[in-house]
């Protein structure tokens, strides 16, 4: 019997040494070997627009390299204050800069370089009719929602505040790619999501905007790290992320102006 | 010997005294009593019981077939069965969701006889039964094969039926098999985390078990987080008090 086990433990990381070298490979071809490393880390939502960024940033300064950490903002600042490596650190929310900048100052203050509002997701095809933020309060409709304690959450109770609508949510996720997880899979009904996921998530959710969504207006700050070793570049990778380049990634991406 | 031995036991048992030293003490009481806390911790007690039980009702029938039975394809079976051991829940708890969610394998079906899964309590039963049904058969299996089959066969020759067999020799021979492999199953139902969040959502008092309350409260108050934390840590303790080897199979 243990020798079962073994063999199926076996199998389990053969599988898993072909997923990771095909990672290598895929890592290989992005960029040469540079003899400096910029590390950003950076709120989920900005994964695919950071990336770009970052090459762009790679392809104007020879022999740097940008590595990313993407995770939660609250994660990321926790991460960071038990002294992990960071050069750059760009928040989903100024909560987050807040809790991160308000006890010990960094190198500068934070910049807001972008900014996201609320939108609803609902599956491909709209199977529960989901037309307007109303139609989220009605009774059988399945609504997922972040948590009040993260950003997404928080956002959405001011939603519901401005439209003196109450939902009454099935699940309260961890955060928004949860969320719009749970809406792409068709578990849920609708989602309240940023506009940039849904923008991100292609044919997988479509959208329902509501006028409400812009006065919740959700502002990303970046600033650069005092414990950085790389204080000129990390300065350049910001001004890079506020130039007229960064910001058409971003806007590419459904991201507005801060 | 002696020194990899000591490195090893200190790497298990120093992030615990590292979380014990950060707990805020002096509020402890209340941490743990707020209403969120209690709500957590009871929906974890109560769907770890149930799932305990399903794994009990489903894992004793599977056990017995794997020890007591042979056919083609039995090993390849039983490795599969075992799977949920080796495999990270939150893959569990994609293959639940598109077995048993809305659009899923069953998920037609479910909703002809009017039953939604989806973000109830029972999908984090489900969740749990999943990931915890291992720990409890491989435990009485081990326990089945070591007693072996001596007792029964003569009970069966002096003209006992199947199910006397069954209960009044097999049943108390690996009695201690089967405590430690539910106490077991229990406590992997009790820390189930990565197939619930995936399968079930997470919401007060219908599905946010107390891992679930843990990551949540992290985000904004980490002392109630790690306070919550320490309870888990604890009935971690008295379990493995409970099923420590010796007294079952393992």
């Amino acid at each position: 019997m243990i020798s079962r086990r073994l063999c199926a433990l076996g199998t389990a990381l053969l599988v898993c040494v072909g997923l990771l070298s095909a990672c290598g490979d895929d890592s290989d071809g992005s960029g040469g070997s540079g003899d400096k490393t910029l590390t950003v880390y950076a709120a989920a939502s900005l994964t695919k627009t950071f990336t770009d960024i970052g090459k762009e940033f790679e392809s104007q300064h020879d022999g740097v390299e940008v590595e990313f950490s993407f995770g939660g903002s609250s994660d990321l600042v926790a991460q960071i204050q038990q002294g992990a490596p960071a050069d750059v650190f760009a928040s989903a929310d100024e909560a987050n800069m807040q809790k991160l900048t308000g006890d010990v100052p960094q190198a500068d203050d934070p910049v807001d370089f972008a900014s996201n509002t609320l939108e609803i997701a609902t599956p491909p095809g709209d199977p529960a009719g989901i037309k307007s933020f109303a139609d989220l309060g009605k009774d059988g409709v399945n609504v997922v929602v972040c948590a009040p304690e993260v950003p997404c959450g928080a956002a959405a109770v001011k939603a519901e505040a401005a439209t003196g609508v109450t939902i009454n949510p099935v699940s309260e996720e961890q955060s928004v790619t949860d969320v719009l997880a749970k809406v792409s899979s068709g578990e849920a009904d609708a989602g309240l999501v940023y506009v940039t996921d849904v923008k991100g998530a292609g044919d997988s959710v479509e959208g329902v905007t509501f006028p409400e969504s812009s006065t919740i207006v959700n502002t990303y700050p970046i600033v650069a790290l005092k414990d950085s070793k790389n204080s000129d570049l990390a300065q350049d990778f910001i001004d890079l992320v506020t130039s007229d380049t960064g910001r058409s990634i971003l806007e590419e991406a459904g991201f507005a102006k801060p | 010997m002696y020194a990899p031995a000591l490195v090893g036991a200190a790497f298990v048992l120093l992030p615990l005294v590292a979380i014990l030293a950060k707990v805020d003490w002096a509020h402890f009481g209340s941490l743990i009593t707020s209403e969120d806390s209690r709500t957590a911790f009871w929906l974890s007690l109560k769907t770890s019981t149930a799932s305990t039980m399903l794994c009990l009702l489903f894992g004793v029938p599977m056990a017995l077939v794997l020890a007591r039975r042979d056919f083609p394809g039995l090993s390849v079976l039983r490795s599969l069965v075992l799977l949920p051991l080796v495999l990270p829940p939150v893959v569990g708890g994609l293959a639940l969701l598109y077995t048993f969610g809305r659009k899923g394998l069953l998920g037609g079906a479910m909703d002809v006889i009017g039953v939604q899964v989806a973000f109830s309590t029972i999908a984090v039963v489900m969740a749990q039964t999943f990931v915890a049904m291992p720990f409890l058969v491989v435990t009485l299996e081990g326990a089945l094969r070591t007693s072996g089959q001596r007792y029964e066969v003569v009970a069966a020759s002096l003209g006992a039926g199947p199910t006397t067999v069954f209960r009044r020799i097999t049943v108390p021979l690996v009695l201690p098999g089967l405590v430690s492999g539910a106490v077991l199953a229990f406590a992997r139902s009790l820390g189930e985390f990565g197939a619930t969040i995936t399968f079930a959502g997470s919401l007060q008092g219908r599905t946010r078990t107390l891992p679930l309350e843990i990551y949540l409260q992290r985000e904004t108050d980490p002392d109630a987080a790690v306070a919550l934390a320490v309870v888990l840590v604890i009935v971690a303790v008295l379990v493995i008090g409970f099923a420590r080897p010796g007294r079952g199979a393992m």
